[in-house]
């Protein structure tokens, strides 16, 4: 919902600089540091003088928390109907095919099974680049089958979250993604399997307000912007400026929304901890 | 009467306060007749009207300011009501009103969102916006409903869950989240009706259940018509053409798959005859209540899941 307003306005400047520019040498923006991509990728894709948090996608984030080699993707090729036959300034249907050959994903979340350390986990990760990360059918669906994955193989679920929010051009079917994934983690957790949620810049509008806040555990990468609402919108309600901070990491944890707040380059060494205190044994 | 009329019912209200002072000369038989006529005329210019609304146009009866909001229901489709408040954290959402109520022979816990009339009632309720002390509410009373037995109702209209500082401090996603959780596994029957506007997470978050019903003239979806245009439009201008896109009707919602059904409304929409609306309104959720009441609790639970589960189009 947020996720256009954001890239339209321009109006979160740490959300735009997040993305890796192209080329061998790469500035940071936050400190301007001028890192060769190489450094930058065996840093898990973080500043290596400031520790900025470069967004990164799935791909990345396979490579930098699961054992080499152990994803296998489910439902990979599954992509979105355009159930409304929805037009604004231009069809969706043409909007999600080009976005497709442009960042080689067919929607905004991988699913699959992998292992952390020998462990095997129901694995998903949001891709910001595709349309904003947002939640449509696809992402509905995908998580829900990845659910019932974790589910039926009774193995610790872990979801990425890196999303504007519902996918508005499926209308009231994006909506109900968030009763459907909700939905299946209630189950899950009747089960008790664990789930941990893992957030990432930025997570607003209705990925927050359903799979993503409701982790066993749930923990943020630093700085990271999330909210229900986003933040220009809550400035026209308001009519003031946000106050420094404000929806970022560190005030969620701050209010009691986070378990806690972990560098990139810990984030693998914390699952394996996590797993192993959540498994029965 | 005379204050909120919509372009659109402009004709019909013309005609109709024509007839209001053709009557005061009623004992004349001409005029009589004359009275006869125009009022055959209203009910076919009020059927051609309301026959093809278009999108937006429903949109703006369901935001329409003398519609019916959730307290008018209470004493046109219930027998008691007994309001309960507070989430047991820190907070009243006036925005959210909760309570045990009696649907004939039936208890019930009814739950749903409340905007105002004017200005201090709108700024009391926060224009039907909550936040997060009203899900969580709402979440306290469906957990109690729940252990005692008792079926919930719920009644949506919002134009969404406040973006507000204190909102997000407060955890506005984690509480819609929460509910969410908790609604789909709750194992008391939940009748949804949507009464007025189904304005995203905002309304989702006291919106799963068994029945999703949809008031005629209301509507559903991800995002408001103005927001969406904004959005994706770059421009306020679009709304009409968003509320088409969007396809946010009663009609588009069953299409969809997502509701189950549309009660219908009084010509001329709920405002028009609030005490119509209620009997309306009293008769389907009785018949929809009592057929719930058949179902063991886990088969509705089970239910449930896969009602949802379904909701979605994709292509493998
Ligand atoms: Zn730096």
């Amino acid at each position: 919902m947020a996720w256009f307003k954001r890239i339209k306005q321009n109006i979160s400047p740490d959300t735009q600089k997040s993305e890796i520019p192209d080329g061998q040498w790469v500035k940071c923006t936050n400190c301007n540091e001028i890192i060769h991509r190489k450094q930058l990728e065996t840093n898990s894709f973080v500043c290596p003088k400031c520790d900025f948090h470069f967004r990164i996608g799935s791909e990345e984030y396979i490579k930098i928390i699961l054992d080499h080699g152990s994803f296998k993707e489910i439902n990979k090729t599954m992509k979105s109907g355009d159930p409304l036959n929805f037009v604004d300034t231009k069809p969706y249907n043409s909007r999600i095919a080009s976005t497709i050959s442009k960042t080689g994903l067919f929607d905004a979340v991988k699913t699959g099974s992998g292992k952390i350390e020998g462990r095997r986990v129901a694995f998903g990760c949001m891709d910001f680049k595709f349309i904003g990360g947002s939640m449509g059918s696809v992402v509905g669906e995908k998580l829900a089958r990845l659910i019932d994955k974790a589910y039926t193989s009774k193995i610790p679920l872990i979801i990425i979250s890196q999303s504007g929010g519902a996918r508005m051009m499926e209308g009231a079917y994006s909506l109900m993604q968030m009763a459907k994934t909700s939905a299946r983690l209630a189950r899950l957790a009747e089960a008790k399997i664990p789930y941990i949620s893992i957030l990432t810049d930025p997570t607003t509008g209705g990925t927050t307000a359903s799979y993503a806040m409701l982790g066993d555990i749930i923990i943020a990468e630093p700085n990271a912007l999330i909210g229900f609402a986003g933040p220009r919108v809550i400035k026209q309600t308001i009519g003031k400026d946000l106050p420094e901070g404000f929806q970022s990491s560190e005030f969620l944890l701050e209010n009691g929304f986070l378990d806690f707040i972990t560098e990139r380059k810990e984030l693998r060494s914390k699952l394996v901890q996590l797993v192993d205190y959540l498994s029965n044994s | 009467m005379i204050k909120n009329i919509l372009e659109f019912e402009k004709p019909i209200i013309d005609l109709e306060s024509k007839i209001d002072e053709m009557r005061k000369y009623e004992d004349n038989l001409d005029i009589k007749d004359e009275i006869e006529k125009l009022e055959n005329k209203v009910y076919l210019l009020k059927k051609s009207i309301y026959d093809n609304l278009t999108r937006w146009q429903r949109v703006q009866l369901a935001r329409h300011p003398e519609r019916p909001y959730t307290l008018d229901y209470i004493y046109r489709v219930f027998d008691d009501f007994l309001e309960l408040h507070g989430d047991r954290l820190y907070k009243d959402d006036k925005a959210i009103v909760a309570g045990f109520a009696r649907l004939g022979e039936h208890k019930v816990m009814l739950i749903g969102h409340q905007k105002g009339r004017d200005t201090k009632s709108n700024l009391y309720r926060n224009f039907g916006m909550p936040n997060p002390e009203g899900y969580r509410k709402a979440l306290r009373l469906m957990k109690m409903a729940e252990k005692f037995n008792v079926p919930v109702i719920t009644m949506l209209d919002t134009p969404g869950a406040y973006p507000g500082l204190e909102a997000e401090k407060n955890g506005q996603a984690e509480a819609i989240a929460r509910n969410l959780l908790v609604m789909s596994a709750l194992k008391v029957p939940i009748i949804v009706c949507i009464i007025g506007e189904g304005a995203s997470g905002g309304a989702l978050g006291i919106g799963i259940g068994d029945r999703i019903l949809m008031l005629e003239n209301t509507w559903y979806s991800v995002i408001a018509p103005e927001s969406c245009s904004s959005i994706l439009w770059r421009s306020w201008d679009y709304k009409e053409q968003a509320a088409e896109a969007l396809k946010l009707t009663a009609p588009d919602l069953l299409e969809q798959g997502i509701i189950d059904r549309i009660v219908p409304e009084p010509l001329g929409g709920a405002h028009k005859n609030p005490d119509e609306m209620g009997i309306i309104l009293k008769k389907v959720l009785t018949e929809e209540l009592e057929n719930l009441l058949k179902i063991k609790a886990d088969k509705l639970v089970k239910d449930r899941l896969n009602k949802f589960g379904a909701m979605g189009v994709f292509e493998e």
